[in-house]
């Protein structure tokens, strides 16, 4: 048995107050050989808003599947106020009064409001008298937690933050005290988030206790009572927000101190790089995704494209990439680039001198079938080093895999292991390690820290610096504000296919970005 | 969490999902009255329990390797490629008139040339579905399934009115001559015990052959690390540069070639001319040996004996037992491609179970 000395929240140390939300006894769960959950105990006040913060794959969402009756725990009791509560599957929870909403909406796109709220929760065969019943809710409830949400509007015109706001509302129709959120500001501007925090308080203040999972510290510290930290399938610490800092929390998570900064010296901006002029790109259904797009890197810069996911961002990435064709021109070191034709594809770029670490290396960057050898050479598989005349060189691809995983600190150093058997972090740090030791002129570098833990972003965020020191040129794309800040030497924000202006992070702030980032001219406000 | 060992994925899953088949054959021969036990006995012994009954099983396995590695080429790069039927006729066209073609003095020549006919009108046949896939994205089961049709009316239209010899009544091509027929098991094997009525010939070492090459192609070649690439992910492929294009027409075509050669073992090593339907249905037994053999040569390799077996015992089931009719060893064939191929998740599933409980109780 492990030490559970800093466990907090045990029913024995609990003092006997009102009967708690949710207290969860014991709660076990492996995966296998993988303990996912080990002896979790966590008690939840009602009307209090519990952060829980962890890094990845330390168990959150494990916790809350069990929880929500996704997946069975091999051991522990779930008390739902004071009850002793079987919850074998969703319904079960819904039924306790849990609601969750995912990180990933679960929500039909041409259906309206009205229709995805009730869906599923329909009260009879016929819909007319369920829709009739729910639109009074529904508007009631809209009102009452200030939701502003039209009940006849489609989801697919709806923003990615009012979106979100009818998965709440469908979690509260369903009559849910207990409200789940995993992940939820991953996808909104910082006012939406902002929004998102004021309805979370409104729906405490009601009585209503909120459940926030969260890898980021900010959002724990503003808005949470109570925040319990996880690390390796432990609950290693359930302390009073209010009594602790976000330094105190990030070494909880990791297990050892760690730097929340990013150090680094001013840039020496060389020659100019990559030069991209009104850059205009059209998708399958005719939408036009980049409606005019300029900008330029200089070698030994980091230029951080800000901006909402779905903004225009991942088709710049594909472009520079040779994923996708475009119009406009793209000149690397003066020279110019094609953007349609058997010459713009990825081995095109990469010959030219631009290599590119993609926004998901799960469906881009890595084949997770494949070795980690194997993806070593992925996209490189020309290159004389890894094959000669048509026959790959294997026994070169593990070798150089070897010294790759020890220079970027890849665990375990195992070659042969398959891409999928490793943990995020590790994933990104063989992707990084492919794309930056293949000494490139320009660096694509889309999402760096998506779904990394705290100990691998310090690592991959002093990499990035070091390469733009040897005089690279980096091109950054990250919907992480904090990251764009600490990491660029110039930041654009894009909105809607357009670059809405550029600043320098010492000359800006979040307020000012997040105006920009939300289609507003910054200066305005 | 995928925990299951190696070996129970490539033997004990098969092996569980024939003893399920034979089981339900035994089933339904015993519901006819016969006894279950006595026919797999004539079964076994028919098929592998003489050097006569080897001749046979290796001759049909032979069709089959070609097949089953036609359909595990296309798998790697996530293609459906289930018209290996109308490939292989084709490819059986492409050996006949390269054997008709020239006054051959010796089988070693004209076996690369027919090897090389065989691929190159295989591949044709496979060329435009392929292109059609990767160019207009119509669905290449679709297209492959409909070339089985097309290439059956073309044979019947050639056997018939440009290929038979003139004045005969039987739809086929006059005997390939001596110089072009290949030297059957009897010729290399006769110390073995095969006898003269053998069909096994050595197409079945240029099958073999095949299986080092597509081994090698597949895990060796950096053409194979693209087809395997482009078949895990298709987006990841064109992120690294890979042309789908290319890869699905290249696929397309190794793999339409490779059951184009099956026209080598069937026209050139057995019947010794191009009839109606050399193929009896071999294209389709490949996807069943391809999915059973895990899309692996060796798998493919062993699946195809299997096959074979399977069918020369049903013969002899055939012939021993008459009220066991031809229907009926119809019906065995399928439940064994029914349980390896379609049904191989029902297996599959409590399997990994079991070996993940296993992982837990030792934890």
């Amino acid at each position: 048995m492990t030490s559970q000395t800093q466990t907090g929240g045990r029913p024995d140390m609990a003092a006997p107050s009102a009967a708690p939300a949710i207290e969860l006894r014991g709660i076990s769960k492996a995966f296998g050989p993988v303990q996912a959950n080990k002896d979790i105990a966590i008690r939840v006040e009602r009307g209090t808003i519990h952060g829980i913060i962890g890094e990845n794959g330390a168990g959150k969402s494990t916790l809350m599947s069990i929880l929500y009756g996704f997946y069975k725990a091999d051991a522990g009791e779930i008390f739902i106020g004071g009850q002793k509560t079987e919850i074998p599957d969703s319904q079960a929870a819904i039924r306790a009064g849990i609601g969750m909403v995912f990180q990933h909406f679960k929500l039909v796109e041409n259906f309206t409001v009205l229709e995805n709220v009730v869906l599923g929760a329909e009260e009879g065969a016929f819909l007319r008298p369920s829709l009739a019943k729910a639109r009074t809710l529904l508007t009631n409830l809209s009102r009452e937690y200030a939701l502003d949400v039209d009940p006849d509007a489609l989801i697919e015109n709806l923003s990615v933050g009012h979106q979100q706001r009818v998965e709440i509302l469908k979690a509260l129709y369903r009559k849910a005290d207990i409200l789940i959120l995993d992940e939820p500001t991953g996808v909104l501007t910082p006012s939406e988030a902002d929004h998102l925090f004021r309805i979370l308080h409104g729906l405490r203040d009601e009585g209503k206790t909120i459940i926030l999972i969260t890898h980021k510290l900010r959002e724990i510290m503003e808005i949470t009572d109570t925040v319990s930290v996880m690390r390796r399938g432990e609950m290693t610490a359930t302390v009073k927000t209010a009594e602790t800092s976000p330094t105190e929390l990030a070494e909880l998570m990791v297990g050892r101190k760690v730097l929340l900064r990013v150090d680094k010296t001013p840039a020496n901006p060389g020659a100019t790089v990559l030069d991209v002029s009104d850059l205009r790109v059209t998708d399958e259904k005719g939408v036009e995704r980049l409606k005019g797009v300029s900008l330029n890197v200089r070698a030994g810069e980091i230029l951080g494209i800000a901006g909402v996911a779905g903004n225009g961002q991942s088709e710049l990435l594909q472009v520079l990439g040779g994923i996708a064709d475009a119009k406009g021109t793209i000149t690397l070191n003066g020279k110019p680039l094609s953007l349609s034709g058997p010459d713009s594809d990825g081995r095109a770029r990469r010959a030219a001198g631009i290599t590119h670490v993609p926004e998901d290396r799960h469906k881009l960057g890595l084949i997770l079938d494949f070795a980690a050898w194997e993806n070593t050479g992925f996209g490189y598989q020309h290159r004389p080093e890894y094959s000669h005349s048509g026959i790959m060189d294997n026994a070169a691809l593990r070798a150089d895999t070897d010294g790759k995983m020890e220079r970027f600190d890849v665990r375990p150093p195992h070659n042969w292991l398959a891409a999928k058997s490793f943990s995020g972090g590790n994933q990104q740090k063989l992707v990084l390690a492919r794309e930056m030791e293949q000494n490139p002129d320009l660096l694509l570098v889309g999402q760096p820290t998506r779904g990394v833990d705290i100990g691998a972003i310090e690592f991959i965020h002093q990499r990035l610096i070091q390469l733009r020191d040897e005089g690279k040129a980096i091109l950054l794309v990250s919907v992480e504000l904090e990251e764009i800040l600490s990491l660029s030497d110039r930041i654009a924000v894009m909105f809607d296919g357009r670059i809405m202006g550029e600043r320098l992070p010492g000359d800006t702030d979040e307020t000012e970005l997040g105006m920009l980032m939300a289609g507003m001219d910054g200066k305005a406000g | 969490m995928n925990k299951m060992p190696k070996w129970a994925d490539v033997a004990l899953i098969p092996a569980i999902n024939l003893l399920l088949a034979l089981a339900v054959s035994a089933l339904v021969i015993a519901y006819i009255g016969e006894n279950p036990v006595q026919a797999m006995k004539i079964m076994i012994k028919g098929a592998v329990g003489s050097a006569y009954g080897w001749g046979y099983t290796l001759y049909y396995a032979t069709n089959f390797i070609f097949t089953g590695l036609a359909v595990a080429v296309a798998f790697h790069a996530r293609l459906f490629n289930i018209g290996g039927e109308g490939q292989a006729m084709l490819g059986g066209l492409g050996v006949a008139l390269v054997c008709l073609a020239l006054p051959w003095p010796h089988w070693t020549l004209a076996l690369p040339a027919a090897v090389v006919g065989g691929a190159l009108f295989g591949a044709a046949w496979a060329a435009i579905p392929a292109y059609l896939q990767a160019k207009r994205g119509s669905h290449i089961v679709i297209t492959t399934i409909m070339f089985n049709f097309i290439a059956s009316a073309l044979l019947v239209y050639l056997l018939n009115n440009v290929l038979k010899v003139p004045g005969s009544m039987a739809p086929e091509t006059p005997r390939f001559i001596e110089g072009a027929r290949l030297p059957t098991a009897y010729d290399f094997g006769a110390w073995l015990g095969f006898t003269r009525s053998a069909p096994l010939n050595v197409a079945f070492f240029v099958a073999l052959a095949c299986c080092v090459g597509v081994w090698f192609l597949i895990w060796r070649t950096r053409l194979g690390y693209e087809i395997r690439a482009f078949g895990q992910s298709e987006p990841a492929a064109v992120y690294a540069g890979i042309q789908p294009v290319k890869i699905t027409v290249i696929a397309m075509l190794i793999s339409g070639g490779l059951a184009g050669l099956m026209g080598v073992n069937a026209v050139q090593g057995e019947a010794e001319r191009l009839i109606i339907d050399s193929v009896q249905g071999a294209g389709f037994v490949g996807i069943a040996v391809a999915l059973m053999g895990r899309s692996h040569p060796v798998g493919v390799l062993i699946a195809a004996v299997l096959f074979g077996a399977l069918y020369q015992g049903g013969a002899e089931l055939e012939f021993e037992i008459p009220a066991i009719s031809r229907e009926m060893i119809v019906v065995i064939q399928a439940l064994v491609i029914l349980f390896t191929g379609a049904l191989d998740n029902m297996v599959r599933a409590p399997v990994a179970r079991l070996f993940s409980g296993f992982g837990k109780g030792a934890a």
